[in-house]
């Protein structure tokens, strides 16, 4: 039987990574935490990550899902950079991530001397908050307790033939142990509403899955532009539908559980869609403006990493939590190889198949999440993008009883 | 290694496992297709003639309708096949695309 070990947090829960998370709460505080960052990059022993919400306006979105990633399990340690005249309510998110049971502390701008004394003064904190996460040793971890997120970027016409399928027979094998599992991005699974239906666990579950997916559509549609891009015709993909079946293997054969939408946890294991479009008419642009936003969005929901199909060749990681790159097209992987953990473009080639592809994908999963760097992890990629959004809670029969 | 693979039963195209240049001859199943474009790995290759309006089957579900009869072993892409939902952006439609175009001009 293979094992999981993770960090054991005060709230029950366990990380697979154990960082110091640094969050400016408005753009103007952007550098001084990047700074604080920056100082520890490329030092051995627990990581700094750059987090954080650029806007000076409040956003009960943006609350919701900073107080999430702040205390997600692979956080350890919190330093938060407020300028001091911002709207975000600092106070309350300091209380939300002290109350997990986490060393906590923030540093306003306006208050601690300006530029170089809060750098200094964040500098000293997260080397402190750093020594105590170093004396924390992994534990034995179970199944149920791993959240795991897969979506697609720059995909093509081998996307839905090879990485697809492929992290769906992963899925699979991790629905059928008992994890957590999300998939995503209804406006790119326009076309598949009828077929999830049927996987849907419960009848009212299937009513809010198609429900979802036609408000995507009319949000798109509002918008003039569904979710595809020049690269995607670029690679062979023809329409939004054609995309969208391909990105729909990616959730495997299992039943669907439930429907989350931004920063609601799974309560239990299973496969979960994550509804990203948000709620009401049209406001504050693109659901997501890239897929960046919506690797963020997946960790709001406890995700512990990332299974990231692609054809064109995305080289994206992310910031909190690793991000696991398995490549569709051969001649992506040729070219790209330093950036991509898994090459299921054999499966085009006839030198593999997709149960050994799936294969591969779950034992590399296993590996990154006991600690060895994912490709984009080693390489440095630590990206973060969180935007304005507004959404009403989840409607009856989303979750499981 | 094989140069068309068929993903359901069902389907009105088969997939490119690498690139296959213009005029060479492919086979599938016993079907000859004489190419009369380069199809690039991961492009579609039409198995059938199909008429316009008709809607091609991928995995065995619609990825679209066709906009103009297609004949057997001709690429099908964006010149030939639209989506049913959403337009399909290229970089020559320019920023504010069609469908913003018309729904300004709906509101006139």
């Amino acid at each position: 039987m293979t094992e999981l070990k993770g960090f054991a947090r005060a709230d029950g829960r366990k990380g697979i990574r154990n960082l110091v998370a640094v969050a400016y709460l408005v753009e103007c505080a952007h550098h001084v935490a990047s700074e604080i960052m920056l100082e520890f990059r490329r030092q051995s022993g627990p990581e700094v990550h750059l987090v954080g919400f650029p806007g000076c306006y409040p956003n009960a979105y943006a609350d919701k899902l900073m107080g999430q990633l702040l205390t997600h399990p692979n956080v350890g340690a919190v330093l938060l950079v407020s300028l001091g005249c911002e709207s975000f309510n600092k106070r309350a998110l300091e209380q939300r991530v002290a109350e997990s049971g986490r060393p906590v502390h923030t540093l306003t701008i306006q208050q601690d001397g300006g530029t170089r004394a809060s750098i200094a003064a964040g500098v000293d904190w997260a080397r402190q908050a750093r020594e105590l996460l170093a004396t924390q040793a992994r534990v034995p971890m179970a199944w149920s307790e791993l959240v795991v997120a897969t979506v697609c970027g720059g995909s093509d016409g081998s996307s839905g033939i090879t990485a697809n399928p492929a992290v769906g027979r992963a899925f699979d094998q991790l629905v059928s142990r008992g994890a957590r599992c999300i998939f995503e991005e209804t406006g790119e699974l326009v076309g598949c509403e009828q077929h999830m239906q049927l996987r849907a666990a419960r009848p009212a579950l299937g009513e809010q899955i198609v429900a979802a997916v036609e408000k995507a559509e009319r949000y798109y549609r509002v918008l003039g532009h569904g979710s595809f891009a020049p690269g995607n015709a670029d690679g062979g993909l023809s329409t939004q539908e054609e995309k969208s079946l391909g990105a729909y293997a990616k959730s495997g054969a299992s039943a669907i559980t439930g429907l989350l939408k931004p920063g609601d946890q799974p309560p239990s294991g299973g496969l979960y869609l994550l509804d990203v479009v948000p709620d009401g008419e049209v406001r504050f642009g693109f659901p997501n403006i890239s897929h960046t936003a919506e690797i963020v969005e997946l960790m709001s929901c406890g995700a512990h990493l990332t299974l990231f199909t692609t054809g064109r060749g995305s080289v994206v990681g992310s910031a909190l939590g690793p991000v696991i790159k398995v490549c569709a097209n051969p001649q992506t992987y040729a070219r790209l190889s330093e950036d991509m953990d898994v090459n299921a473009g054999r499966i085009l080639q006839g030198e593999a198949t997709l149960d050994e592809v799936g294969q591969e994908i779950f034992e590399r999963l296993v590996a990154v999440a006991n600690g060895m760097p994912s490709q984009s992890e080693a390489l440095g990629h630590r990206e973060f993008l969180l935007g304005y959004k507004s959404f009403e809670p989840l409607g009856p029969g989303c979750l499981p009883v | 290694m094989k140069a068309l693979l068929l993903l359901s039963p069902q389907d009105y195209c088969l997939i490119a496992c690498r690139d296959l240049a213009q005029g060479s001859t492919v086979e599938f199943a016993g079907q000859h297709f004489t190419l009369t474009q380069t199809v690039p790995t991961g492009y579609k290759v039409a198995r059938c003639a199909i008429a316009a309006g008709e809607k091609v089957l991928r995995y065995g579900a619609s990825i679209g309708s066709a906009v103009q009869p297609i004949a057997a072993g001709e690429m099908i892409h964006t010149h030939n096949l639209q989506s049913d939902y959403l337009p399909t952006y290229l970089r020559e439609s320019g920023a504010g695309s069609k469908s913003f175009v018309s729904q300004e001009n709906a509101n006139d």
